[in-house]
């Protein structure tokens, strides 16, 4: 809420500077945002008429200008094109000093000019101004312009809290200065209306726990087209609030001053008396916003005998607004409760100063108060005649005691407040209370929504008593150790293999393009937003892969010639149950050279499917993982595999299917992905010790020559399966293809090492072990040794 | 004598000049082999009165043994030569770079929030962990929010088409699934992604936070201030950094504070915090007559930015690797 501070100091004014009251408000708990200057600084400027506009001789452009500001007319070369005589605008006499220039007596272009007629714009009140500013007519001949103006104050803005409804009004910030700083709040004085004619409405409560006050009157014979005093217009635009018509006005300054939301109805425009009912159901109502909207019947509306007349608390109808030919109108003042209110601007998609506070609760014990107070300013500005307020009452909200122990509020800080000053706080607060024993009972004012429990006063008591008051202490407690699984891999520990292997850590949106899902994933049902806030996010990703493309698209059209990142993120499904699963992945993805460009190594090789199976073997280690050739439509389907892990499927390997690499304008190079379940991963174990033999291994290679299509793992799985209990390592150490082997087969050289924990090996039994793989590999595969 | 005299200097001379191995033993035998001069001379003993021959032998002796000192000296000094010749040739340019695998890095966001788990851990919070989809009870409900509480509006809530669930708004909901599967005490901080309807320079669609939480029988306000006072002198590593603590509304916590903390000549918003509500704990069956404490919200992202002078939070989204590199 913006105001200005010179309104305020009317209510409460306590010995501080206007940056010392913003930061009072703010270490209260109602946060200043801002703090503007009206105004920047400037003096000698002063209401003047122009008197008389001749052209001036030299220019075209410039007239001469009389100008009366109180002693005798001065003369002053004008440039302003909305110059002429009998109005009044701010004149800078000579000495001035305007923000931007200061002001001398001098010839301008031959002709003596005793000061300058002032636009908006040179005085620092807007940032352009076309023509000079022009003042109202009743305004004073020679005076300062800043007290005409009321420029010497300053803008607050505050961002109020949802809980403090009560502190969306001058009142209720003065009430809250005055317990934050212990100055004397000076309450509006409100002076009973004159009651001059009989004429009143009937009011009936049809929904007396959605609207439990209601008090209106009718007041005959305004002047609807009334001007709007200057004060006032002053003060609303300090607020941000655009003058509409005197008697809209003076409704929305009431609301700023008491914090009381009230609406002028035209009494010509009603049927019969006012009923506060729930919509019917297809009933319409066309609103002042111009809007038509269809009710529902759980909307709250003011209605006469036969329509519905205003959405309660939120918006007027346009069928019975004030005009400036309204001869009479009828005033509102009501409560209606919070919960009727909350909610509905935001299924409406719009709200308004009134449903604003109403919401949040608005004090029912002011609602006849403000009626009077709209009344006075009603009958001072528009004239007219006042009939008595009807009012319809059911049962208001309760404040119930509430009760507030000091230990416990000792506790819960962590000070000690004495009785004393937790009542003085009380006292300032408004709040009413007994006290024994250091328990106090404490009834909360009408105004204040936000106490219902213990801790809520005992936040009152923190808060005024300062939290800055409040030490921050050193906690003690029990020092007991955090656990600590050595069996298990964290993200972090996960995160630094990876980057120990040259990948880059990403973080990216988990909300994706759909076309994304139904490309990398086949997934034609993905976790759809409703409300996504672009259809480049509008689905919950259900794999990494599309983001990591996406990455690296991105930084290779940056002119990244090698790309290697990984992210570690959820995926998100549809489980069988209804529900989401929701688990954490890590993915990689490397583009580019497998190394780095650097001197002294080969020609670069590109990255292949190798390389990052390499990696993603390295994730697991010292685990052994099995991968099984399968498709994935992300991947290439010959060059794509299942990873296993102990049995359980951990995640995929492959390259990019070369058609994505064209629809997502990737450089035909291989693209390798992997995306692993992170719990996979993180199961680890803890290494067990065996015994180291004494005993020299013996190491013995066998080369053959087999069918190319014979995939190694199975080969592998043969010879462990048959493998003597000396043999205890088998692995490749080259695959060869090409000339010197027939088309269709290749050579595999395996590396077997041998070795005995009880004795050193004989080479009969050397020997004998090697046949026996041997024989596996011409049997099983029809291998043929080299 | 002259003689053995002259022949040993012009030995050592000789010894002295040769910088080859093979030329040394050559020269060797030319005074100490079968006819070297020296050898000569002791051959050459019998010729001499006998009375003479013992101060004579002795006197050849020493010299022999003079011109193996020399010799060994000189062997030394060849080889020694020689290895410092291999190995200046052997010499490498230093200077040029390394070779192999480079190294990847973390990410900066992924950094900040490792830090402050670190500083957290340090003094005994764990890290706890929970689902980014979420239900109204847990994003709201629970932590004291009802339905068309304006609280709501504070939070701009993407939800899942279906209406039933919502993606979480903040990390709160963390610590009611936490309380709900623990008992006191219980001292955790909760990092993760959370989102809301916003974008801009300062707002992102997907952000981070991290909550703490810690709850046992005496943990109070003046606590809260501690630890969070405690965390951000440790985070930015500066004793003279000023934080403040100012009343605000949270509907979980009561009483709430916002944390701002000392920049330039103002201040900023670092995250809000409070005693954790009544009603919270009581949605989790724990009596706030026998247990209280506080929790509060972070934003590493933030952090990140101030920490390492980032002024556009979306570059923390966009992943461009110039600006990922500059963090390893």
């Amino acid at each position: 809420m913006k105001f200005s501070e010179n309104w305020l100091r009317t209510f409460v004014d306590p010995p501080l500077s206007s940056a010392g009251l913003a930061d009072a408000l703010t270490m209260g708990g109602i946060e200043v945002e801002a703090l503007e200057a009206v105004a920047p600084p400037f003096d000698r400027v002063v209401v003047g008429e122009v008197l008389a506009v001749e052209k001036h001789p030299g220019a075209d452009r410039l007239t001469v200008c009389q100008v009366n500001v109180g002693v005798a007319p001065l003369n002053i070369v004008c440039g302003a094109p909305n110059v002429r005589a009998g109005i009044k605008v701010p004149v800078a006499l000579a000495g001035a000093k305007l923000p931007a220039l200061e002001i001398k007596a001098a010839k301008v272009r031959g002709v003596e000019s005793h000061g300058m007629l002032c636009s908006a714009k040179e005085l620092g009140l807007s940032a352009d101004a076309d023509g000079l500013m022009i003042l109202a007519q009743e305004a004073a001949i020679g005076a300062d312009i800043r007290q005409v103006l009321d420029l010497d104050d300053w803008l607050l803005t505050t961002k109020p809290t949802p809980n403090r409804g009560d502190c969306l009004s001058l009142l209720g910030l003065a009430r809250e200065v005055a317990a934050i700083s212990g100055a004397q709040l000076r309450p509006l004085q409100i002076k009973p209306v004159q009651i001059a004619i009989a004429d009143r409405l009937e009011i009936t409560l049809d929904a007396p726990e959605a609207c439990p006050r209601y008090c209106g009157r009718l007041v005959r014979g305004v002047i609807a087209a009334a001007p709007t005093p200057q004060w006032m217009m002053l003060r609303l635009a300090r607020s941000g609030i655009r003058s509409i018509s005197a008697i809209v006005d003076i409704t929305n300054y009431v609301m700023l001053e008491l914090g009381q939301p009230l609406h002028a109805f035209d009494a010509a425009k009603l049927a019969g008396g006012i009923r506060v009912r729930f919509a019917r159901a297809g009933e319409r109502l066309n609103l002042l916003n111009e809007q038509m909207l269809a009710l529902s019947p759980d909307f709250l509306v003011i209605a006469d005998d036969s329509k519905a007349l205003a959405l309660a608390g939120i918006m007027g109808g346009a069928g019975s607004a004030v005009s400036n030919v309204t001869q009479d109108i009828f005033l509102e003042s009501a409560f209606f409760d919070p919960g009727v209110i909350a909610g509905k601007s935001r299924s409406l998609g719009f709200g308004s100063d009134s449903s604003y506070r109403f919401e949040r609760g608005v004090d029912f014990s002011g609602t006849a108060g403000a009626l009077d107070r709209a009344t006075q300013l009603l009958l001072e500005i528009c004239g007219g005649k006042a009939g008595p307020v009807s009012e319809a009452q059911a049962s208001l909200p309760q404040r119930a005691p509430v009760r507030l122990r000091l230990a416990r509020a000792g506790r819960l800080l962590g000070i000690t407040l004495g009785s004393t000053e937790a009542g003085n706080i009380l006292h300032r607060l408004g709040f009413e209370f007994t006290v024994s024993n250091d328990e106090f009972r404490v009834t909360p004012p009408a105004h204040r929504f936000d106490i219902a429990i213990e801790e809520d006063l005992i936040e009152e008591l923190a808060r005024i008593h300062g939290y800055d008051n409040i030490p921050a202490a050193a906690p003690i407690a029990p020092a007991g150790m955090l656990p600590a699984p050595e069996s298990r891999r964290d993200s972090a520990a996960l995160r630094r293999l990876l980057v120990a292997r040259e990948y880059q850590e990403i973080v990216t949106y988990s909300f994706v393009e759909r076309e994304w899902e139904k490309d990398f994933c086949g997934n034609a049902q993905p976790v759809a937003l409703a409300n996504p806030i672009a259809s480049q996010m509008s689905v919950m990703r259900s794999s990494l892969i599309g983001s990591l493309i996406n990455c690296v698209s991105f930084n290779l059209s940056h002119k990244q010639s090698r790309v290697r990142v990984f992210e570690i993120g959820r995926c998100f499904a549809v489980s069988d149950q209804g529900g989401h699963t929701q688990v954490m992945r890590v993915g990689g993805i490397a583009c580019g050279g497998a190394l780095h460009e650097q001197w002294g190594s080969h020609p670069s090789r590109a990255v292949d499917f190798y390389d990052v199976k390499g990696d993603v073997e390295a994730l697991f280690a010292p685990r052994s993982l099995r991968f099984e050739a399968a498709q994935h439509t992300a991947l290439h389907p010959g060059k794509s595999a299942r990873v296993i892990c102990n049995g359980h499927m951990a995640g995929w390997i492959g390259e990019l299917h070369p058609c994505w690499q064209q629809k997502y304008d990737l450089p035909l190079a291989p693209v390798l992905l992997f995306e692993l379940d992170f719990e996979s991963i993180a199961e680890g174990g803890l290494p067990a010790y065996k015994e180291i033999s004494k005993f020299p291994p013996v190491q013995r290679d066998i080369a053959v020559i087999i069918d190319a299509g014979l995939g190694y793992q199975t080969i592998l799985d043969a010879l462990r399966r048959e493998q003597p209990r000396i043999v205890t390592e088998i692995g490749v150490f080259d695959v060869y293809q090409g000339e010197g082997i027939e088309k269709g087969k290749k050579s595999l050289a395996f590396r077997v090492l041998l070795q005995d924990t009880r004795k050193t090996l004989t080479d009969a039994e050397v020997d004998s072990a090697v046949s026996k793989l041997i024989l596996v590999l011409q049997q099983c595969f029809s291998a043929k040794l080299r | 004598m002259q003689n053995l005299d002259a022949i040993v200097m012009e030995a050592l001379a000789l010894f002295a000049g040769i910088a080859d191995a093979d030329q040394l033993e050559q020269a060797k035998a030319r005074y100490l082999g079968k006819s070297g001069a020296l050898t000569e001379l002791l051959k050459g003993l019998g010729k001499l009165p006998v009375a003479e021959r013992p101060a004579m032998g002795g006197r050849i002796n020493a010299a022999k043994e003079t011109l193996e000192t020399a010799l060994r000296a000189q062997r030394e000094k060849i080889q020694s030569q020689k290895l410092e010749g291999r190995l200046r040739e052997e010499a490498l340019d230093v200077t040029l770079p390394g070779r192999g695998l480079g190294l990847g890095g973390l990410h900066p966001v992924t950094r900040t929030l490792e830090r402050i788990e670190t500083l957290f851990r340090s003094v005994g919070f764990e890290v706890a962990d929970g689902p980014e989809i979420e239900t109204d009870y847990y994003n709201f409900t629970a932590l004291n929010q009802p339905e068309n509480h304006p609280a709501r509006s504070m939070h701009d809530t993407f939800y899942l088409e279906g209406g039933k669930h919502l993606l979480r708004t903040h990390t709160s909901p963390i610590q009611i699934r936490y309380m709900e599967t623990h008992r006191p005490p219980i001292k955790i901080i909760a990092p993760g992604r959370v989102y809301r309807v916003d974008s801009d320079a300062t707002h992102s669609p997907m952000f981070h936070q991290i909550e703490g939480l810690w709850i046992d029988r005496n943990i109070t306000f003046a606590d809260l201030k501690g630890v969070i006072a405690d965390f951000f002198g440790r985070f930015f590593e500066r004793g003279d950094l000023k934080v403040r603590f100012r009343p605000s509304f949270f509907p979980f916590t009561e009483p709430s504070a916002e944390i701002d903390m000392s920049f330039g000549d103002g201040w900023l918003e670092m995250g809000g915090c409070g005693m954790v509500h009544p009603n919270v704990l009581r949605n989790v069956n724990i009596d706030s007559e026998q247990y209280q404490g506080f929790a509060f919200g972070l934003g590493p992202d933030r952090l990140a930015m101030l920490r390492y002078g980032v002024n556009d939070l979306r570059l923390f989204f966009e992943n461009d690797l110039r600006f990922l590199k500059q963090f390893n």
